[in-house]
């Protein structure tokens, strides 16, 4: 699904955050990136999602090579993938429903799938009964569950997300994590990008740690993947 | 409802919501685009409506030859026959200098006056009136030279000079006024693409969110259009009542003038296809500044991560 050939990326201060950076994420396969602040793991999920392009190196998403799409099909490219956010970046002024739906309003949906769609993805992170409400009126933990529901909605087959517990208590965090490991257990493959090193133990899957931009250590799961209780 | 029709009727929603919740940001530049809008469509108006009087006396050319003051009426009887057997001479009217102080004694309200006279100080004269087909300057001019000719004529005056050189006025007018028209069109498209601008980069966050999700660059310029189109239709349309009021306003006192002078001149009033006409003017101008501003300002707003 997800291919690193080499990859180098320099921002245009001239900082280097990657050097090249080599792994493969296979299709259908939910996977942490760790490593310290800075260490490139944002700089990663945005080269995936086509907020960046690379320096150096190729970087192929589902098959595209993302340095070469063209800037007109990069609206089309990132309707594929599913985005979470550590600041959830919802429209504060737009009812959940809205906010939710937006995915599928831009990719020209009918409206009778919209609100099928908007519903079944509310009901799965457990805001039905909020789709009126403004994002502001929800706790953090729900506004992240919104902005969950809003990446998953259009059923993307790729799930990136950083920090997506950043600003969450371990209690939510958990349950954040479960909600990714029941749309990796559906076939999408999910990647989250975190530093929070105890969620990860946990969650015993694969973990690809960078250290100052470049490939430390490849974890594999060594717990069977079962949902965590605390 | 498909998707597409959906979608941008909910984009003209959205854009007609937010032009209603700041009314009176709204209010002022539809008034500025209305001003810009009813100079142009006003003057336009004026000048059709002094066209139209003007057309009707283009036809009615007038000739008057004045003659030399000891010419005999029996000479000018015996000049206007001639005239009449010229090719192009419609009608001649013979006027004597009795005949002709007669008139002026009751037209001027000099009458008392005038009695103190012991000689009529006028001369005999005679209107020649050419045929609907010889009113050209070329064949006016012929005419005038071949009166011009006889010892006995003292002047020949082509009453059509004035006609003529209102025309030309008109004509200039009506192109600086539409040179104006172009210049005040090109400053409507410059207010609304400013508006839109600033409507663009108030919205920044919104448009970065929607383009993060898929949204195209043509997806998030949609409502900027149709708010470009409402900023313009709404100018036009005020523009439309604002030249109709002014010319009801003005209607009565010019045709008092105009009566004063024995015209039926009046101010004509807009016409719907006239109306229909700057609406579309004004949607249109309006659709072009907010393209123009849109896809120049949404191209460089990409989402931040
Ligand atoms: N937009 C940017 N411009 C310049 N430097 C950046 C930018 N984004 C990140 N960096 C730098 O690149 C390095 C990697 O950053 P990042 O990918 O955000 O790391 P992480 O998400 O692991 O904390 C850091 O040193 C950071 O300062
Ligand atoms: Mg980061």
């Amino acid at each position: 699904m997800i291919r690193f050939d080499r990859v180098a990326k320099r921002y245009p201060n001239g900082r280097e955050a990657l050097a090249a950076l080599s792994f493969e994420i296979p299709a259908g396969e939910m996977v942490f990136l760790t490593g310290r602040s800075g260490a490139g793991k944002s700089t990663v999920l945005r080269l995936i999602s086509l907020l960046e392009r690379p320096t150096r190196g190729q970087v192929l998403v589902n098959g595209q090579d993302t340095g070469r799409l063209p800037p007109r099909l990069i609206p089309a490219f990132r309707r594929q993938i599913g985005m979470v956010f550590q600041d959830h970046k919802l429209l504060t002024e737009r009812s959940i429903y809205d906010n939710v739906a937006l995915p599928l309003i831009v990719a020209h949906t009918s409206l009778r799938e919209v609100d099928k769609r908007v519903r079944a993805a509310l009901d799965q992170v457990g805001l039905l009964d909020r789709l009126r409400a403004l994002p502001l009126e929800l706790s953090v933990g729900e506004q992240q569950r919104v902005g969950i529901a809003r990446a998953v909605v259009s059923k993307p087959p790729l799930l990136v997300a950083d920090e997506p517990t950043g600003n969450l208590d371990p209690q939510l965090s958990c349950e954040v994590m479960n909600l990714f490991r029941r749309f990796r257990d559906v076939g999408v493959t999910v990647v989250v990008a975190t530093h929070d090193m105890q969620l990860v133990r946990e969650a015993g899957l694969r973990e690809i740690v960078l250290a100052d931009g470049k490939l430390q250590d490849i974890h594999v799961a060594d717990v069977p993947t079962l949902e965590v209780r605390r | 409802m498909s998707g597409y029709f959906a979608r941008h009727l909910q984009a003209l929603l959205f854009a007609a919501g937010r032009l209603a919740r700041a009314p009176v940001a709204t209010a002022l530049t539809v008034l500025v685009i209305a001003i810009a809008l009813t100079l142009p469509s006003s003057f336009a108006l004026l000048i059709s409506s002094v066209r139209s009087v003007s057309s009707d006396f283009a036809n009615a050319v007038d000739v008057t030859v004045y003659f030399k003051r000891d010419t005999a009426i029996e000479k000018v009887q015996q000049l206007a026959s001639s005239a009449r057997g010229r090719s192009g001479v419609g009608s001649v009217k013979v006027i004597p200098a009795d005949k002709a102080l007669e008139q002026f004694r009751k037209d001027s309200g000099f009458g008392a006056a005038l009695e103190a006279l012991t000689d009529n100080p006028l001369p005999h004269a005679m209107d020649v009136r050419p045929t609907a087909g010889a009113t050209s300057p070329a064949d006016l001019e012929s005419l005038k030279r071949y009166l011009s000719a006889w010892p006995e004529v003292e002047l020949v005056q082509v009453d059509s000079e004035w006609v003529l050189r209102l025309n030309a006025i008109l004509d200039l007018m009506r192109r600086i006024v539409l040179g104006s028209a172009g210049l005040l069109g090109v400053g409507v498209v410059a207010v609304i693409g400013n508006t839109i601008r600033l409507e663009i980069y108030s919205r920044r966050a919104e448009i970065e969110i929607t383009k993060l999700v898929g949204g195209s660059n043509a997806f998030v310029r949609r409502p900027f259009l149709y708010t470009g189109v409402f900023y313009g239709g709404l100018g036009a349309a005020l523009a439309a009542v604002l030249v109709w009021s002014g010319g009801h306003l003005l209607d009565a006192p010019v045709a008092r003038l105009a009566r004063s002078y024995g015209s039926d001149f009046a101010l004509a009033s807009p016409t719907w296809g006239q109306v229909g006409l700057l609406l579309a003017i004004g949607a249109g101008l309006g659709l072009i500044g907010a393209f123009l501003s849109a896809s120049r300002h949404l191209a460089r707003i990409e989402p931040r991560p």
